[in-house]
């Protein structure tokens, strides 16, 4: 039973907004950007994208060869854990399914986790079910156009359906793992899995 | 769900409005008494929870302007326009109102005394929030310190606020100068100046930074937060100017624009 506050009526959304937000989330019309540190920039020339499998194979792609690799474009409603979601951004690139049928090809075998590692050392951690079937990207466009730097550019993580902490920006390596491993937000106080229908801002949230 | 398994769950505690102090024109803060306050590091946030008398909830993040050492939690809010949760508690609380909160939230841009310094604050606008809890932890910390121990913890703030009657928090951070030959604070104000305004008088930018922060050989404690444009753009500069990535960190809020 929740403290009622005195004279607050807030703002009511259309039931159209109101099904399309998680509890405790807004709609905002901007973009905002949150990081823990400075902006990573990496020339393009410099910058290649490893799949490294639990039994120590790996992939790599060049930035050529990656954006050359069959493309896909999605439109999703995205939800950050501060609060704010946007609804129906566009984004292009590369399904992690895409990545992994690829990476087969050199000896790369799923296994049931996998840790997202990024320029600037920040690290998320994902069950692989929750990056296959269709759910997860590593996107290099957004609404069009390259994705810019703050925005996790040349490339982040896209994984719509858990907070956005879990589509990591400036993301170099998927790396398959036998075991869960929490990432840099799931060390420090949030949620390891972070799913927003159930509201799994913070550790300890059911 | 949960491997780390031991972490309890972060509850919603009732909070009791005990003093309202007005800062700006546009801020001010609520110091509150919380129901069994698990207590908090400088630089954490807290999630606001307002409910309407139908149920409707909306919640909302602040950060922690009191010291870890305060007894009492102190919040300063910004009102935004048209911000549905800013605007209540900006304009409708009185004290002896109670509201909703859980806490504390955020692990990663804290400062506590032992991580040493120097330390090296950058705020934009409301962005010297959680900044303030830092230094007021200093303060708390250092006490009845002497000068040379204080000047082996020095501190210095860069606060760039559109006006100075916009300047949040502009009396106690003078009074905590006052005393204090290891803390510097610096203003800019980038929209209108006092007259006889000897400070800077722009947006904060690579020139300032190199004047007022220490050499990146001294290894400074980086933390910068305010709007996204200043966060950005100093902590790119603090880069360039050969400050380890890894002791920058930023927070940031708002939306994209409002620049400061």
């Amino acid at each position: 039973m929740s403290l009622i506050s005195r004279g607050f009526r807030g703002r009511r959304q259309t039931a159209e907004t109101a099904a399309r937000l998680p509890p405790g989330q807004y709609e905002t019309r901007d973009f905002p950007v949150l990081s823990a540190g400075p902006t990573p920039r990496i020339p393009l020339t410099a910058w290649n994208f490893t799949l490294k499998g639990a039994n120590g194979r790996t992939a790599r792609w060049t930035w050529d060869e990656f954006v050359a690799l069959p493309r896909s474009t999605t439109t999703t409603d995205i939800h950050c854990v501060t609060k704010w979601s946007k609804f129906g951004t566009v984004w292009e690139g590369i399904s992690v399914d895409t990545l992994l049928s690829e990476a087969a090809r050199h000896g790369v075998e799923p296994s049931p986790y996998l840790l997202a590692t990024c320029d600037g050392g920040y690290t998320t951690n994902l069950p692989l079910a929750d990056v296959t079937g269709g759910k997860a990207w590593v996107a290099f466009m957004y609404d069009g156009a390259p994705l810019p730097s703050e925005h996790g550019g040349p490339a982040r993580l896209l994984v719509p359906h858990l907070y956005f902490w879990k589509s990591a920006k400036w993301v170099r390596e998927l790396r398959l793992m036998e075991s869960d491993s929490p990432g840099f937000w799931e060390s420090l106080g949030y949620h390891n899995y972070g799913d927003p229908w159930r509201e799994q801002r913070y550790a300890g949230d059911e | 769900m949960n491997p780390v398994g031991a972490a309890p769950r972060i509850s919603w505690r009732q909070a009791t409005v005990i003093d309202v102090v007005p800062e700006t024109p546009r801020t001010r803060t609520l110091v509150l008494d919380v129901l069994d306050w698990p207590g908090h590091r400088a630089g954490q946030h807290v999630d606001v929870r307002l409910t309407a008398p139908d149920g409707y909830q909306a919640e909302r993040s602040y950060s922690i302007a009191s010291a870890p050492e305060d007894p009492r939690l102190a919040l300063t809010i910004e009102r935004l326009e048209e911000g549905e949760v800013s605007t209540y508690l900006a304009d409708e609380l009185h004290t002896g109102d109670k509201l909703e909160l859980r806490g504390p939230i955020g692990g990663y841009f804290v400062w506590d005394v032992p991580v040493g310094g120097p330390l090296f604050l950058v705020a934009g606008g409301s962005g010297i929030v959680p900044l303030m809890a830092m230094l007021r932890h200093r303060e708390a910390a250092l006490g009845t310190s002497d000068a040379a121990s204080r000047r082996g913890l020095p501190a210095r703030l860069l606060y760039s606020s559109r006006g100075w009657e916009e300047v949040i928090y502009r009396e106690a951070l003078a009074r905590l100068a006052q005393n204090d030959t290891a803390l510097e604070i610096r203003h800019t104000l980038t929209r209108s100046q006092p007259a006889g305004w000897t400070g800077f008088r722009r947006r904060i930018d690579r020139a300032m930074l190199e004047e007022v922060a220490w050499p990146s050989s001294e290894r400074p404690r980086v933390f910068i937060c305010g709007p996204t444009s200043l966060v950005e753009s100093a902590a790119q500069a603090m880069v360039e100017l050969g400050h380890e990535p890894a002791l920058i960190k930023t927070e940031r809020f708002g939306p994209t624009g409002g620049a400061v």
